[in-house]
């Protein structure tokens, strides 16, 4: 997991090129050296296959091919255009005197920016099809030029359970993911360059290409969008360190406490805990938010016992609400990384704390110096999925305050939202789905950064043999 | 060691222990309120609106459990029994998808080695730094043009769709596998299939109750895509989740909290159960991968 995460960057990029133009120089080489046959499976996919025999695979490319070509000329072609116009014909109604007004159908922007990205992934996988079509033919020659016994279907399809088994294991997953991460997710990063935002909803009006105007907007200093967003942005940063870093430390002092020599029952505790982690967040949180009302058990209990002549606004005043989402967070957090924690703790060395001890070091130094520096180098990567966990909890601030109390000078959001809160709220409640998008990929540079920096700081990747 | 500092030794553990022990009992309180009052209240009768009471003013009744399947139909809007069977149907189609799925794309970025895994693993990380609600309007717009919104099989292809990217559990498990054992059958002519579903799967029983567990457990807690997929009219469609939500919106709170808190007690004890049983996988599967020590 960890070096996958650092060789992320430029290397990549620069690997897809190189294979790209490794594939170009692959064309002509083939195109050279190619006899008739192969030369014209340029042309006509799967014609080297087909006359050489090998009937299934040829008439895959071909069919492709077939299907690829009738989709461009009668749908893919138009879409292709759209993208890039997104629509010129405003719907309309049409009002002649004497007859019930008409509604004139327009464009649909929004439809056809999605057409036009699903066409544009089809097209990626036809140029793959296409490579592979032609590499195939290329080795299909060789074959027979060197009298080799061409493989027939079985002898192929035996490969995609052996040492092509790779594709049989991911071809649907992949699917699932093209289908509903990647083409969702590619539609809503290309919506932030427009201005699909309440005031421009299709099939009522069109929207269009605006470039960076979302962004700037959103990082304006002046503006209301500006207003909402900086503040926004610092009460997340605020709240993933405060709640990723008590969750931490106590979930660890939990775990030691019930590892404790000499305590007994450990089963018994740990199940308490682990039972609030497996209670539905929507009902231990929904209940939460309900005891915390102002006129709930808590306030109520609080008043009976005359400990309060008012009640305390755990939820509907700003900095209340705040330090309430934080400590319930603990509640929903703390058995989480007791669990973690614990089995860490159970596979430190023994010999380390006798060491220690006979070295007469006391429990605290123990524990700042053995397994507060064990634990941070096994859950490293575990700490950084928690804080971009924290950036992303929905949950939490969701059902707790709905993120509220509303702050009166931002756009759609309160005083507890998240960046992610608010995003949901722009999509759900306003349609602001331009602003929504922005956010969105605010949310993910920031925990791009977050993890790439966190992990080149972390023991794990700096020492990675040390502890092993 | 003389015996009078072996007795301040032993006192001194004594009291630690006792220490410990207070903490514990009090955590415990602590993280069994909410638990004991949602029990209480599901049993409480009068209830209208959000108790201001942890014990109930009015005593005792069974008669929210009652309601909940008595008053289930189109005058309350509420079917209970109907939306925790849809839940059910979802989460064993959905689980049994995701798991598959993902056991099959860990193993095939762990053990094997091909041209694209590691654009794959690059990919799969980015796509993960989003948040998940960013595409939600999208998912929405592809389900309604194929025609499946307000079904429970756009909520299985859902929940299963994203499935490609939940390896990471599953990986650092299998990596863990020595690799000589695949060789070993390699050399006696077995192929990689045999090698995944002989050798591996049998050895990977935590990570796969793992993945089960945690694929099952999903659609009882979501209400956002349900939310999304199911629009305001599709009751009978809804799973527990968002029905529960619904019961306690500013239109319904003060006459269903009580109902609300029975359901959730019914939703979650075999949640619960089934967690607690499985508990030992859980862990085990989460820290399998990541812990070296």
């Amino acid at each position: 997991m960890e070096e996958n995460r650092i060789r992320l960057r430029w290397s990549g990029l620069r690997r897809f090129f190189a294979a790209f133009v490794n594939q170009a120089n692959l064309l002509g080489h083939t195109f050279r050296e190619g006899d008739g046959r192969t030369r014209l499976s340029f042309v006509l996919m799967g014609f080297g296959n087909l006359v050489r025999g090998q009937v299934a695979k040829g008439l895959y490319y071909f069919l492709s091919e077939a299907v690829f070509v009738v989709y461009m000329v009668l749908f893919g072609a138009r879409s292709l255009v759209g993208i890039v116009t997104l629509g010129t014909k405003t719907q309309y109604i049409e009002a002649i005197p004497g007859q019930v007004p008409k509604v004139i159908r327009g464009d649909n922007s929004m439809l056809m920016l999605l057409y036009g990205v699903a066409t544009v992934l089809l097209v990626v996988w036809f140029i793959a099809t296409y490579f592979w079509n032609i590499s195939s033919a290329m080795q299909t020659q060789r074959a027979v030029e060197n009298g080799e016994v061409l493989p027939g279907l079985r002898t192929e399809a035996r490969e995609y359970l052996d040492a092509k088994f790779h594709v049989t294991l991911m071809i649907l997953p992949v699917m699932g993911l093209l289908l509903f991460t990647v083409l969702p997710l590619l539609f809503m990063i290309l919506i932030a360059f427009t201005n699909y935002d309440s005031s421009h909803q299709p099939p009522g009006s069109l929207f269009h290409w605006t470039g960076l105007y979302t962004f700037k907007a959103l990082f304006s200093n002046s503006g209301v969008l500006g207003g909402t967003f900086w503040p926004v942005l610092g009460w997340t940063i605020t709240w993933a360190v405060i709640a990723t870093a008590s969750n931490y430390v106590l979930g660890m002092l939990l775990a030691i406490l019930i590892n404790r020599k000499g305590v007994r029952f450990k089963g018994l505790w740990r199940t308490v805990f682990v039972m609030s982690i497996a209670i539905p967040q929507f009902v231990s949180l929904l209940l939460m938010r309900n005891m915390l009302d102002d006129f709930g058990p808590i306030n109520g209990v609080l008043q009976h016992w005359g400990l309060t002549s008012k009640f305390i606004p755990f939820l509907t005043n700003a900095t209340f609400a705040r330090i309430s989402v934080l400590v319930v967070n603990l509640w929903v957090g703390i058995p989480y990384s007791m669990l973690i924690t614990s089995g860490i703790l159970l596979s430190i060395p023994k010999e380390l704390y006798e060491a220690a001890a006979i070295d007469g070091a006391s429990p605290f130094r123990m524990w700042t110096k053995i397994i507060l520096p064990y634990v941070v180098f096994v859950t490293g990567p575990y700490l950084i999925t928690q804080f971009i966990g924290n950036i992303n909890n929905f949950n939490v601030i969701y059902l707790l305050t709905g993120g509220g109390p509303s702050g009166l000078t931002y756009y759609q959001a309160g005083k507890t939202d998240l960046l992610v809160t608010w995003l949901y709220k722009l999509t759900v409640n306003t349609r602001d789905y331009s602003y929504a998008s922005a956010i969105g990929i605010c949310v993910f540079i920031i925990s791009a950064i977050l993890s790439l920096v966190a992990y080149r700081n972390t023991k794990s990747y700096k020492k990675e043999e040390t502890f092993q | 060691m003389s015996s009078r500092a072996y007795t301040h030794a032993k006192g001194r553990v004594i009291a630690g222990n006792t220490l410990a022990y207070v903490v514990l009992a009090v955590l415990c309180v602590i993280w069994l309120v909410p638990v004991a009052w949602l029990i209480i209240i599901s049993f409480s009768k009068g209830v209208a609106g959000i108790p201001n009471y942890f014990w109930p003013k009015y005593g005792f009744t069974l008669q929210n459990y009652v309601k909940l399947f008595k008053d289930s139909g189109a005058a309350s809007g509420f079917y209970f029994p109907r939306w925790f069977l849809n839940t059910l149907f979802v989460a064993i189609c959905s689980c049994a998808l995701t798991a598959v799925m993902t056991l099959s794309v860990a193993y095939a970025v762990s053990r094997m080695r091909f041209r694209l895994r590691k654009p794959y693993l690059n990919v799969a990380l980015v796509l993960g730094m989003f948040p998940g609600f960013m595409s939600m309007i999208a998912v929405y717009y592809i389900l309604k043009a194929v025609g499946l919104t307000n079904t429970l099989v756009a909520l299985i292809l859902v929940y299963s769709g994203g499935a490609g990217l939940g390896f990471y559990v599953a990986k650092g498990f299998f990596d863990a596998i020595p690799k000589e054992m695949d060789e070993a059958a390699m050399i006696d002519g077995a192929t990689r299939s045999q090698i995944f579903w002989q050798i591996t799967v049998p050895l990977s029983k935590p990570v796969i109750v793992y993945t089960i567990l945690t694929s099952f457990l999903a659609p009882w807690a979501d209400f956002i895509f349900v939310n999304m997929i199911m629009g305001p009219t599709a009751y009978k469609n809804y799973t527990v989740a968002l029905g529960l939500f619904r019961m306690i919106d500013r239109e319904h709170i003060t006459t269903y909290f009580s109902m609300f808190c029975a359901g959730a007690v019914l939703v979650s004890i075999p949640i619960v159960a089934l967690f607690i049983s499985m508990q030992r996988f859980y862990v085990e599967g989460i820290t399998g991968g990541s812990v070296k020590g």
